[in-house]
């Protein structure tokens, strides 16, 4: 029944890991001297950005190019949503255009699921105010697969992962997203915040929560720092940056007390000098160039899985 | 997400009956009892190792040996009769020939037709295959219209000098110009019926079985209604598509 993607909780452990191996596999198109397959002939992707995005929209337009399906792409600046036009309006609009699936971004929490009440087509979150972004946790979770289990390894969770995030608990969709898939693909999540960073009702989360980064980066396989997203901060949530920086940023000195085989992430775009240090940013041990790279191929599968075969009937 | 579900690609069906997918019922399968119901052996393992040994031969007697030759299996079964060729060639020749796999799912032309389906792996030797004599390798020949694809996947992956297909069973029923080069064995079958073929590295056992579709009537615990079955079958039916 469940033709979307809008939540990261919507997915079973199996649907999950369907998706890894499947962008595992589609991981070599990337190597071969011609980039493409012709499996989306023919299907319309839209891209209908309400917020400003670099990669994740740059993400799924390679994504869907390389599956030889069309892309729209549709940013509210400069569109009729200036003029005052309906999300529903816009949505129809673009699906009588043809489209299969449409891919958002929304600045309101919510937007793509009352979204998929209105098309007939797929509908992908691409992150939704301070709610979700499930396909920036699937490339989270296969980076996360690929360096700490191999690339070679197909059908496998991360059982037992310990996935440190921390930062911006409170405002970041892709922490919500990645507690959800992580804990559903076994791992074990911890959140480190500073306390008005903390999401409300954060204790019913499947996770622990801590507020001291110093005492759970030696117990870390994976260390994820989140944005500070100032744009979405209406109050002061700390002193100033010196001081969230000195507490619950990422230098080199915290870095060393990481476990040999760990991994830092960040989801981008990243503030250089506040939650992650340059010199960490560019270590050997930051996947965050990588990030990007899977971030393609993982929405390859999403891509290949929602719309590649017949529509359900039921 | 149901959307998602994928049709399993290790099932061991080959030649047209995937019952999931298609809604026809067949027999009941599950090795090793398959000689209680109602399949019958076509070709015993002495006869497979033979057929292999013959094909094997006949690909380094055309080939002048077996340089610059690539065998690519085609998952699932294709794979394992790709590397017992590549092991037989070795032995007879003393010198070891490139192999892997080649999953075609992407360039299958039913893909519309059925949920989609999980990915195989696609395993290229490292020398690639440009310049190449490319030698497909699947279980069996059908339609052609996985051969189909596996033309057009090799097309993206490079330029083999020539590209050749081997088979362990050709059963007949083309729906594209494509003929085997090498054939196991050719069995004249009926639409109707379904040819398995059975491999130790897969299944346990080395077997090619014969067996009918069941007809509706007595098929039990069929999801669907009978006709809903053969009106399946008709707008459907693509001999070859079978579960990779």
């Amino acid at each position: 029944m469940n033709r979307h993607l809008i939540s990261a909780g919507d997915l079973t452990r199996e649907e999950a890991v369907l998706i890894l191996d499947t962008a595992a596999e589609l991981a070599s198109v990337s190597d071969r001297p011609i980039r493409k397959l012709p499996t989306l002939r023919g299907r319309t992707v839209v891209n209908l950005f309400y917020e400003d995005s670099t990669r994740t929209r740059t993400s799924f337009e390679a994504a869907a190019k390389r599956l030889s399906a069309d892309v729209i792409n549709f940013s509210a600046k400069g569109s009729s949503v200036a003029k005052g036009e309906s999300l529903k309006d816009t949505a129809l609009t673009l699906e009588a255009m043809g489209s299969d699936a449409i891919v958002i971004r929304h600045p309101a929490s919510g937007a793509p699921h009352r979204l998929a009440g209105w098309v007939s087509g797929s509908v992908i979150n691409a992150g939704d105010g301070t709610h979700e972004h499930p396909t920036q946790a699937l490339l989270d979770a296969f980076t996360m697969r690929e360096r700490l289990r191999g690339p070679d390894e197909r059908g496998a969770g991360l059982d037992g992962v310990q996935v440190t995030i921390v930062g911006d608990v409170l405002h970041s969709r892709v922490a919500r997203s990645n507690v959800l898939l992580l804990t559903t693909l076994g791992a074990e999540v911890t959140l480190v915040a500073p306390p008005t960073l903390m999401p409300f009702a954060v204790g019913t989360w499947p996770v622990k929560i801590s507020y001291d980064l110093d005492a759970e980066l030696s117990k870390s396989d994976v260390i994820m720092m989140l944005r500070v997203q100032q744009e979405r901060m209406t109050a002061a949530y700390f002193p100033s940056v010196r001081e969230y920086r000195r507490r619950y940023g990422l230098d080199t000195g915290r870095m060393a007390l990481l476990p040999e085989h760990a991994i830092v992430m960040h989801p981008g775009p990243m503030n250089r000098g506040v939650e992650i240090a340059a010199d960490v940013a560019d270590s050997a041990r930051s996947t965050i160039v990588a990030q990007v790279a899977n971030g393609v191929t993982v929405r390859m599968a999403v891509l290949y899985l929602l719309l590649g075969g017949a529509e359900e009937n039921s | 997400m149901c959307a998602m579900k994928p049709v399993p690609g290790d099932s061991p069906e080959t030649g047209g009956q995937d019952s999931a997918a298609r809604g026809s019922q067949t027999r009941d399968f599950n090795p090793p009892h398959w000689k209680d119901q109602g399949w019958k052996a076509v070709l015993t393992p002495e006869e497979i190792r033979r057929a292999l040994s013959r094909v094997a031969h006949e690909v380094l007697e055309r080939n002048h040996g077996g340089e610059d030759v690539v065998l690519l299996g085609i998952p699932t079964r294709g794979v394992p009769l790709a590397g017992r060729l590549a092991g037989r060639i070795a032995e007879f020749e003393g010198e070891p020939v490139a192999h892997g796999s080649l999953d075609v799912t992407m360039y299958r032309d039913d893909l519309r037709l059925r949920p989609a389906r999980a990915l195989q792996r696609t395993e290229i030797p490292p020398d690639g295959i440009d310049g190449k004599t490319v030698v497909l390798v699947d279980d069996v020949l059908y339609s052609g219209r996985t051969i189909r694809a596996a033309l057009e996947a090799l097309n993206d992956l490079g330029r083999p000098r020539s590209v050749q297909l081997a088979v362990l069973v050709d059963r007949g029923h083309r729906e594209l110009p494509i003929r085997a080069d090498y054939v196991g064995k050719n069995l004249p079958t009926a639409h109707r019926e379904v040819v398995r073929v059975l491999l130790a590295e897969t299944d346990g056992e080395d077997s090619v079985l014969l067996g009918d579709r069941i007809q509706p009537d007595n098929a039990e615990g069929a999801d669907n209604a009978a006709g809903a079955n053969n009106a399946d079958d008709a707008a459907q039916e693509t001999p070859e598509g079978n579960a990779r």
